[in-house]
């Protein structure tokens, strides 16, 4: 996997999806532009903000709450390509892997408008400004394997284990 | 080697001797999706071109439905059509469904030891009737749409032992509010719930599933009972098929304990913005804008009965509005014929049909900047029954009709 470099983003512990992607986006007509209203209650016009390739820099439990996959979808689609958090939601994490945004489980120091770097093959997370480097845990095996097969939906169309017409 | 009830479940349906931490492809029993998260789902299905596991796929529209305005009603269609494309058998349509876990409870899809997977967090909700089911996202939903199966991490358990009854109108919902102000919001994080001792028996059915259906929001991946008379008789004549039970070994390993005695739980309400905010009813001092009543969590007719009997004869407060919502079509039913439904409106009380209505912000109740609303609800979250600056304080049935007729956050007893 490649090298990822952006610009911080900085949020808090707990921030839930309804935070991330509100109730009122998930009609199917916002599906290809959610990405236009992440975070939009709790800072109304960061979508406006965010360039492509950002970071986020979160604490623990990022991603609680409702299941919608238009979170992490939504976090994508504004340019963000990876959440560093001290820990991750479970169902978030799942989705996360699924529609390919990374998520690096770490704890670092980095201000809003820093410039981090990760390297999700060597697992290490580095603030260029400040030069300090933290390390954070591979994705478990059978999670790469997924991964490098080009995610869920991938691997089941080249495995072409659909059951249903059997 | 002993095994905890989501080990047992997971290694029965993976056929794999599974322990906690251990990757496994486990065999599905029923794959669920709503109308917010079907749609994304059908995406990704579509582009597999393969045919779907039919009879495990349960679809049920709840969040913006009846549709609510024009992108919601475009959304409700692309599920219907979806339905109608590959023939699909189990489709709860408006006005014979109601909201998704009570649905998936009223139905008999959800029974012990099965393994039940939802694009929807609150799936944790059938642990209730000991099976192992949990939240899953659109992607995943398709896949198992597809295939019948999908990939689980076993989870550690944590043992909560009961002992004790519920005094006055406690409840479930004050269990677990404590539950989760004792450990947080991510107390859970990656584990399952077990719930154990002699306290569970005294635990009457739709308690349970309410305490497992906010397992979530302490970031647990399920919520446990073991299955006892009481589960058995809720299943009778409803249950879809023969279901198997699942108890934990003795020596089981769980990752902790926690320990509660149900006979000195007191009310509860969780403050805004956390579930985990929770405090004592009798220590607060809100006033409320408007009381809901509803929800997968407390819209149950046990709930509704309690509620009924504390508003039979009372007025709900001039500058307040209640809105009630019945879980499903069959609670609906039930509440009428009981005549619960013309207690709540001789009140003063709004009642709709089954739907999730306010509990997400859809419709139906959604709150203006500033206004407080007492809800039995599970999220308290920032804006998460409307206005950002709206607030939503969780509580049992039992407070959220005793606040309506007072106007504050109070406890049935001060009326
Ligand atoms: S009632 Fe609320 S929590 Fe339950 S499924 Fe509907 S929106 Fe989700």
């Amino acid at each position: 996997m490649e090298q990822l470099s952006g610009k911080v983003w900085k949020f808090g512990d707990h921030v839930d999806t309804d935070q991330i992607i509100p109730a009122e986006r998930l009609v199917s007509e916002y599906n290809d532009r959610l990405g236009e209203f992440v975070f939009e209650k709790v800072r109304p016009g960061v979508a406006d903000q965010i360039t492509e390739g950002d970071v986020i820099v979160a604490g623990k439990n990022f991603g609680c709450g409702s299941s919608r996959e238009h979170a992490p979808r939504a976090l994508v689609q504004a340019g963000v390509t990876a959440v560093v958090a001290e820990s991750f939601a479970r169902i978030f994490y799942r989705n996360s892997i699924n529609i390919g945004l990374v998520l690096v489980e770490a704890k670092i120091e980095a201000e809003e408008g820093d410039v981090v770097s990760v390297d999700v093959e060597n697992g290490t997370v580095k603030n260029d400004k400040s030069g300090k480097e933290w390390t954070f845990p591979q994705y478990p095996q059978y999670i790469r394997d997924l991964i490098s097969s080009g995610g869920l939906m991938n691997r089941i169309k080249e495995a072409k284990r659909c059951t249903g017409s059997q | 080697m002993s095994k905890t009830i989501s080990e047992k479940i997971l290694s029965a349906k993976s056929g794999v001797d599974a322990y906690a931490g251990q990757i496994i492809e486990a065999e599905i029993d029923y794959v669920m999706a709503n109308d917010v998260t079907a749609p994304l789902a059908f995406q990704e299905f579509e582009a597999l071109e393969c045919e779907p596991v039919r009879e495990k796929i349960v679809l049920i529209p709840d969040h913006f439905v009846p549709n609510k305005d024009i992108a919601s009603a475009e959304q409700a269609a692309l599920m219907r059509r979806f339905v109608q494309n590959w023939k699909l058998p189990n489709y709860f349509e408006v006005g014979r469904g109601g909201v998704c876990h009570q649905v998936m409870v009223d139905e008999g899809f959800a029974a012990p030891g099965r393994l039940i997977v939802g694009a929807d967090s609150h799936t944790c909700t059938y642990g209730g009737i000991n099976a192992f089911s949990t939240g899953i996202g659109s992607t995943e939903a398709a896949a198992c749409f597809a295939e019948g199966r999908l990939w689980f991490k076993v989870p550690e358990a944590i043992d909560v032992r009961l002992t004790g009854t519920f005094t006055k109108n406690v409840s479930g919902k004050d269990l677990i509010l404590k539950l989760i102000s004792d450990i947080g919001v991510d107390g859970a994080n990656y584990k399952a719930f077990e719930f154990s001792g002699m306290g569970v028996n005294n635990i009457p059915v739709h308690d349970r599933l309410t305490i497992s259906n906010m397992a979530i929001e302490a970031g647990g991946k399920t919520g446990i009972f073991p299955c006892d008379a009481a589960t058995d008789v809720h299943l009778k004549g409803r249950v879809r098929g023969k279901y198997t039970p699942v108890g934990a070994d003795k020596e089981a390993n769980y990752s902790s304990v926690l320990e509660y005695d149900l006979s000195e739980l007191d009310y509860m309400v969780a403050f805004p913005h956390l579930p985990s905010n929770g405090r004592l009813v009798s220590e607060v001092d809100v006033e409320i804008d408007q009381a809901f009543l509803g929800s997968c969590t407390n819209g149950r007719i046990e709930d509704l009965r309690v509620a009924a009997e504390i508003l039979r004869e009372k007025k709900v407060r001039d500058d307040v509005r209640m809105i009630v919502v019945p879980a499903s079509t069959e609670v609906y039913q039930q509440a009428l014929d009981e005549g619960l439904i013309s207690i709540f409106t001789k009140a003063g009380a709004f009642v709709s049909g089954p739907t999730c209505a306010a509990c997400l912000g859809g419709h139906m109740g959604v709150l203006a900047k500033g206004e407080k609303c007492v809800s039995s609800t599970n999220r308290n979250f920032i804006g998460r029954m409307g206005h950002q600056d709206s607030e939503v304080y969780l509580a049992g049935p039992a407070v959220v009709a005793a606040s309506a007729v007072a106007g504050k956050i109070v406890s049935p007893e001060v009326l």
